[in-house]
């Protein structure tokens, strides 16, 4: 119930403050850091639950981001239908990756969706439809009223997209498919002979986790007006969803939310007031000390601090 | 006669060029007490890894109550009632004892249901039943040793089995330690469930077993009761050297 109304409340923030006089440049920002709240959700699916690092965020993002200039140009399609259909794309995407690559196990799984980065890069920079290594100009058709820029409606329709994915994690999380998973990342073998049927628990992660990071590409075409390869399938964002649930902690929803939160900011405000290569840096810097000094994320040291509360207390 | 719960026929596996199982051939009546031992490195392992599913054998076939399995993938032999315990205990250590259980219990018998409290309730039962139960919340990865056997046969339980294979639950464990397991391996085998042993502690395995198979270099070498498999000059030879 407490979540529900979370849920609810977030929502009526976001549209809240999209209505309100609040600075333009707050919903370019905050647009961004939504995003890493989805991004970081889903990578947190297959990589936190079931332990499977996934460092190919940034192929099945670009997709998602590619299947909507598709369609706009295409059909001249709605957002909506847009963000469903990168959905698709990237979930099957998701589930071909996983089909292949999720016989693998640790490292050798991660190398090889570092690898799909590059053939859909190499794929996009080769189609002329979409603009090829060059990029593709968009027109923003005018915004949706009470929305009164297209920056603004965004911003909601990412909050929307956000809270969506936080549910759908958290019911993957505390269903029997979350303890399925957690089985595959603690023993994949007792896992098995336990009868939790692990290739195919992997596979519906893979595919889900991916269909979110696809949702979270489709509005940035409209969102930057402009699309091109080498930067909607930039490895940071493999990074940045990999590092965010890491330091907001793996094993709880929270996790991921905290640590999207966290470090977009920080990323934002150091692009604005250093540089935007600093920011960069921040991340690898703040997950070394989380690695080092809280490998269980944010999440980890407050329930170390009420444990240590309760038993000196 | 009734007909074998489990049936192995010719079965081989090798590694590279080593023969880990050349050509084993057994049955286990339903009900059965089966001991199987042999020396380090004679296939024991290798042998059970092919009923359960974790390897898959190259020639040969395992029947379990008459079908065909050595195709299957390891869960679906365990939804049809093989489970085992493994020799190095691995628990599923982010998760309570309890939860542990559930998690068989969730994806074998609970499957088509939804009653969740019925299956936390099912889980406590068996804990209760393994003599654990104060020890129900704890972290898995927080447990001692004998405590960790008994949870890798308590969740091998919580998959509701009809063929239970034990595979050295009790190696490094103390004598009453030994007994207390081997008091629950009876008691479960009272209750209807096979149970395969694999062990290496001669008198659990002999005082437990109706019947024994010695294996070595991958083959059966002695096959009998408790009293022949001691006095066979060849599983002397295989473990003392000749």
């Amino acid at each position: 119930m407490k979540f529900w109304i979370g849920v609810a409340l977030a929502v009526a923030l976001a549209a809240g403050l999209a209505l309100s006089g609040t600075n333009e440049y707050f919903f370019y920002a905050g647009y961004v850091v939504l995003q890493f709240v989805v991004l970081a959700t889903a990578w947190n699916i297959l990589g936190g639950y079931a332990g499977y690092v996934n460092f190919g965020t940034a192929a099945f993002f670009g997709i998602g981001a590619y299947t909507a200039v598709v369609l706009f140009k295409a059909a001249g399609a709605p957002l909506g239908v847009q963000i469903l259909a990168a959905a698709c794309a990237s979930g099957l995407l998701g589930f071909g990756t996983g089909l292949l690559t999720l016989r693998l196990r640790g490292i050798f799984f991660s190398i090889a969706t570092v690898a799909v980065i590059f053939i859909m890069q190499t794929a996009i920079v080769n189609w002329r439809y979409v603009g090829g290594a060059t990029g593709v100009q968009l027109l923003r058709p005018p915004a949706m009223p009470p929305f009164d820029s297209y920056t603004r409606m965004l911003f909601v329709v990412m909050a929307i997209m956000a809270v969506a994915g936080v549910c759908i994690a958290r019911y993957i999380e505390v269903s029997w498919i979350g303890r399925g998973l957690r089985a595959i990342r603690d023993s994949e073998e007792a896992a098995e002979c336990s009868g939790v049927p692990t290739l195919k628990l992997k596979l519906f992660a893979c595919t889900v986790s991916g269909a979110l990071m696809g949702a979270a590409g489709a509005p940035l075409p409209m969102y930057m007006s402009f699309l091109e390869p080498a930067s909607s399938f930039d490895l940071n964002y493999s990074v940045s969803a990999l590092a965010m649930p890491m330091i907001g902690g793996t094993s709880h929803w929270l996790g991921p939310v905290i640590g999207a939160i966290l470090l977009g900011s920080v990323q934002q405000i150091v692009t604005v007031t250093i540089s935007n290569e600093i920011n960069v840096l921040v991340v690898g810097v703040l997950l070394v000390v989380f690695v080092v000094a809280a490998p269980d994320g944010v999440l980890g040291l407050l329930r170390r601090l009420k444990w240590f509360r309760r038993s000196s207390g | 006669m009734v007909p074998p719960l489990l049936r192995i026929t010719g079965v081989s596996k090798h590694f590279g060029g080593f023969a880990a199982l050349s050509e084993v051939s057994l049955e286990v009546a339903p009900g059965e007490r089966f001991g199987l031992i042999g020396p380090n490195g004679s296939g024991k392992t290798t042998l059970i890894n092919c009923v359960s599913g974790a390897l898959r054998n190259e020639s040969g076939s395992i029947e379990f109550d008459g079908a065909e399995i050595s195709r299957l993938p390891a869960y679906q032999r365990t939804r049809r009632g093989i489970a085992r315990s493994f020799q190095i205990p691995r628990p599923f250590k982010s998760m309570s004892v309890l939860e542990n259980l559930v998690v068989p219990l969730e994806y074998v018998a609970h499957r088509r249901t939804l009653h969740t409290a019925d299956t936390w309730e099912e889980a406590m039962a068996i804990l209760r039943q393994m003599r654990m139960a104060e020890k129900a919340d704890s972290p898995s990865n927080l447990l001692s040793q004998v405590e960790l056997r008994k949870l890798e046969l308590a969740r091998a339980m919580a998959a509701r089995p009809r063929l239970l294979i034990s595979d050295e639950a009790m190696a490094g464990l103390a004598g009453n330690e030994v007994d207390e397991v081997l008091e629950i391996l009876l008691e479960l085998n009272r209750a209807g469930i096979t149970i395969i042993m694999i062990e290496h502690i001669m008198h659990a395995v002999m005082r437990f077993s109706q019947r024994v198979i010695c294996l070595d270099a991958g083959r059966i070498i002695c096959e009998g009761a408790p009293a022949e498999i001691v006095k066979n000059l060849e599983v002397q030879k295989a473990y003392l050297g000749a």
